[in-house]
């Protein structure tokens, strides 16, 4: 096998080098076609933004959405091989250039594939519609006897073909996105739908993948920022003498921003943990442990207001004959990305170069210019892959700290977290807390349900996360919270005549926040969910049967029978409370995209109050399928990522800083707890296909709530489920231990 | 000081400070990429190597403590893998990594190195362990994409493979 890239070659290349995912091997690092520093067109309106019909017969896919450890970078090319008609070996993809790919906006949200790939996919349908015009003019027969096929376009009847190349190589399309541009039938797919490997394996299995972290330009130094121990301090002194016996060091103070740079990265991460700063003031609002009554009492108020409403909630309520209420409660929680957030920024001559990680390389490239005070469009970011991140992560506060520090210093700078960096300051997952009221009519079915959210308030058009660095520095950049639209999910999508969301905002957070996977969904099905197994059991039904009784739609229905099959569902009416239990959830995902039902088995240690997921299975309707493989290998992350974000997971902090700084404070799933996954994908060629991505983590603590209940009898109604919860509730409901 | 180790069947001289990390004289220094900074707590094992074919975390171990242990980083694997078996000739691929590309097992990949020295050590050992001896023995080797399952049956299908190659 070819494992192509040199680092040597890699290093001394230009440093505006690309790289390039060729589908038939390891990625390359290349030049993009024609003149390398020529900046592309990227409105994400024009079909030539998104490809080059290269004069070797290959293509040249560029998108702004990246790969995120996602696998898009293979899903999209199916889509364009199929809708172009070429072989996918003939493509080769760059992604997230600011001066070469589209803006086609963030990579979050589930939204690679269902914005991303479908825009892409209209492009490609495009641009196919006019190579067969072309090849109309080229061939002298009717359009409507042509077709196109392993990069030509060719007469139905093979009696004539032409080469894309032919028709177009170096020339541009010049065309907008035509929404009518007739798109292939399901039926003509080589590769949609099918498992094609993806074309970075092969070099992150070997070592040879160029990551972030390892990419490296001339001249580069090594930097690290020193934050304040407590968020807001101010810095009143630096004794640069405490780190005279590193050599090299230099210390870059702008107000309250404290970096190092140095040539060897021990030394710059020796100076950051050795050099003394006096600090003053600053601290944190609130504790974790109080985070529910600063949400719901004690934190500035802002505006309370209806979010959804179905019927009369306020009329009918008097008539229900059975009632429940209850209260659930969300910690805040990390992406904690397995590796830190790194990048390398060059900031000299009025000009800026960004490698970075970033999902959102086209906003961040825009934040920057004003962060950094440049011109617009003086600021350039090129992706490359970092380690996971399942939302905003502290990717572009690295980029911002690494452009602070090399416009100090006046040379190119690699900024790479510590541990404690990444699960102290990357922006988190926000609280939430809520309350839910439901009732059953004398049918025993649900008739009323009113949802009470206290959540912080998202900034109207806030454009992105405000960023660690420029606050301190005083540099200017706009503030606000950012959570994703975390106000969704706790009204369900079942039958249910009279229905209300209430939020209940609070004007800030206690530490600063960003959408983490599936933003607020865990927090607002757990209770949902769990709320529905307490109205199925108020009226004496089997919880899956009661779902079932409460929807209408088709795809509803099957993603839930589908799930009953994978996980031989027996009904019951009551909890076995004998320690082992299975509970069952559903969603459909925004009430518009992904189907999602999973059932889970649990065992709960009665004594120590140890939970175990064994076993879950899960059906998941996201429409058509473009990658199975890939589907189900997102499927799988987020029932894993699920299970550890329920059963282990909370950033904890006091009034001073956040606690939880390492994998010991901040556990994540290991090995001995992973459960058995079946997966069941219930692909529709003819729906559009919608997001994979986050969809099927949002039932996870609900099925896991709703099967402890069963295993226990007790309702835990506060994640992280942690062994001293478990007892806590089986001690408070007079359940006994052992 | 001027300090030289073993690494990948070479002896490598490199000008570092005695506390310098072996992480950053492999990924530094000798410019080797399979070993990853995780937490530089030894905590994740992104940043395991092999010492005498034990794995050990590269983030902790000073540069100075190596000493005439043979170190093996993910591209010295191959190589390591056919001494150990006693193969004419190394492999491209450990069939760990071979098993990892055939089950697609990666998502964003940068546990991966952690992941197949601790599987390879394992494989050293025995080529038909149990899933309870793999959860053991790979426990300590984070993944927050949620891979493990994949992990798990890419070992399975190695030791597979090498038991039919004997």
């Amino acid at each position: 096998m070819n494992l192509s890239l040199n680092r040597r070659s890699f290093l001394t290349a230009s440093s505006a080098l690309v790289v390039a995912y060729a589908m038939n091997g390891p990625a390359k690092a290349q030049n993009p076609p024609g003149p390398p520093h020529k900046r592309r067109g990227v409105d994400a309106k024009q079909v030539d933004s998104y490809f080059v019909i290269n004069a070797d017969g290959t293509v040249t896919l560029y998108s702004g959405k990246v790969d995120l450890g996602t696998g898009h970078r293979i899903a999209l090319p199916q889509i364009v091989a199929d809708e172009l008609g070429i072989e996918i070996e003939r493509i080769a993809m760059i992604e997230g250039d600011t001066h070469l790919t589209p803006d086609q906006g963030s990579t979050s949200g589930s939204n690679g594939m269902m914005r991303g790939g479908v825009q892409t996919r209209q492009a490609a349908a495009t641009a196919r519609a006019a190579l067969i015009k072309l090849g109309a003019a080229r061939l002298g027969l009717p359009e409507a006897d042509l077709d196109t096929a392993q990069g030509e376009v060719r007469a139905k009847n093979g009696s004539a073909s032409v080469t894309f190349a032919a028709l177009l190589a170096g020339g541009q399309f010049n065309l907008e996105l035509d929404s009518k541009a007739p798109r292939r039938k399901p039926s003509e797919y080589r590769y949609v739908g099918k498992p094609v490997r993806r074309p970075d394996m092969p070099g992150k299995a070997t070592g040879a993948h160029v990551w972030m972290h390892d990419f490296a330009v001339e001249g580069m130094l090594h930097g690290r920022s020193i934050y304040p121990p407590r968020p807001g301090a101010r810095l009143v002194s630096v004794d640069e003498a405490s780190i005279a016996d590193i050599p090299g060091v230099k210390v870059v103070r702008i107000k309250d921003y404290l970096g190092v740079v140095a040539e060897r990265e021990w030394h710059a991460e020796k100076a950051a943990r050795q050099l003394k700063a006096q600090w003053d003031g600053g601290g944190l609002v609130t504790t974790s442990a109080q985070a529910q009554a600063y949400l719901r009492e004690t934190g500035p108020r802002d505006t309370d207001e209806v979010a959804e409403k179905t019927g009369d909630f306020d009329a009918a309520w008097p008539q229900a004959v059975t009632k429940i209420k209850a209260d659930y409660h969300w910690p805040m929680q990390s992406h904690a990305s397995l590796g830190p957030s790194c990048a390398i920024a060059d900031v000299r001559d009025g000009e800026a170069t960004i490698w970075t990680a970033s999902q959102g390389t086209h906003k961040f490239a825009e934040a920057f210019d004003g962060i950094l005070q440049l011109p617009k469009g003086k600021v350039r970011q090129i992706y490359l892959d970092g380690a996971g991140c399942y939302g905003m992560n502290g990717h572009d506060d690295a980029a911002i700290d690494a452009a602070i520090l090399s416009r100090a210093v006046g040379k190119p700078v690699r900024v790479q977290w510590s541990r404690a960096d990444e699960l102290a300051w990357d922006p988190k997952g926000p609280p939430q807390t809520l309350t839910i009221e439901a009732g059953l009519d004398g049918n025993q079915r649900v008739s009323t349900w009113r949802a009470h959210m206290w959540i912080p308030r998202p900034t109207p058009k806030l454009p992105n996360v405000p960023l660690v660095s420029p606050q301190l520095a005083g540099l200017p950049q706009m503030q606000g919270v950012a959570t994703g639209s975390i106000n969704i999910g706790a009204v369900p999508t079942y039958d249910i005549p009279h229905m209300e969301a209430v939020v209940h905002y609070v004007k800030d957070t206690p530490v600063r926040t960003s959408p983490l996977r599936a933003p607020g969904k865990l927090a607002n099905l757990m209770a949902a969910e769990s709320m529905m197994d307490a109205l199925a059991l108020g009226a004496g039904k089997d919880p899956l049967a009661f779902r079932l009784d409460h929807l209408k739609d088709p795809r509803s229905l099957d993603v839930l029978k589908k799930t009953a099959e994978l996980h031989d569902w027996r009904p019951r009416v009551e909890p076995r409370r004998d320690g082992k239990g299975r509970g069952v959830a559903f969603t459909h995902y925004k009430g518009n995209e992904t189907y999602v039902a999973m059932a889970v088995d649990v065992e709960v240690d009665r004594g120590t109050g140890a939970i175990r997921v064994t076993r879950v299975s899960c059906a998941h309707d996201c429409g058509q399928v473009i990658s199975p493989d890939g589907v189900r290998a997102q499927i799988e992350g987020c029932l894993i990522q699920g299970v550890s974000r329920t059963l282990f997971e909370e950033t904890r902090f006091d009034r001073e800083r956040v606690t939880s700084v390492d994998w010991s404070s901040y556990r994540v799933i290991a090995f001995p707890e992973v459960p058995e996954l079946k997966i069941a994908l219930i692909d529709r060629p003819d729906k559009p296909p919608v997001g994979a991505g986050e969809a099927a983590i949002a039932p996870v603590a609900a099925a896991i709530s709703n099967a402890v209940f069963d295993a226990t009898g007790v309702r835990l109604q506060s994640a992280p489920f942690t062994p001293q919860r478990v007892r806590a509730a089986m001690a408070q409901s007079g359940t006994t231990a052992g | 000081m001027t300090i030289t180790i073993k690494v990948n069947g070479a002896a490598r001289s490199v000008d570092a400070d005695p506390d310098t990390p072996l992480l950053y004289v492999l990924t530094n220094d000798l410019e080797l990429k399979g070993p990853r900074f995780g937490c530089g707590l030894a905590q994740c094992g992104s940043c395991s190597v092999l010492a005498d074919g034990v794995e050990i975390r590269s983030c902790q171990t000073p540069i100075s403590d190596v000493g005439q242990r043979a170190i093996t980083t993910l591209e010295g694997l191959p190589a390591l893998y056919a001494q150990q078996r006693k193969l004419p000739k190394a492999p491209d691929l450990h069939p760990l990594q071979q098993a990892f590309i055939d089950e697609q097992a990666l998502h964003c990949g940068y546990c991966y190195n952690g992941q197949t020295i601790k599987g390879a050590e394992l494989l050293s050992r025995t080529t038909s362990p149990t899933e309870a001896q793999i959860r053991d023995h790979m426990n300590g080797h984070l993944c927050r994409c949620g891979t493990y399952p994949r992990i798990m049956k890419s070992i399975q299908a190695a030791a597979a493979k090498m038991s039919k190659e004997g």
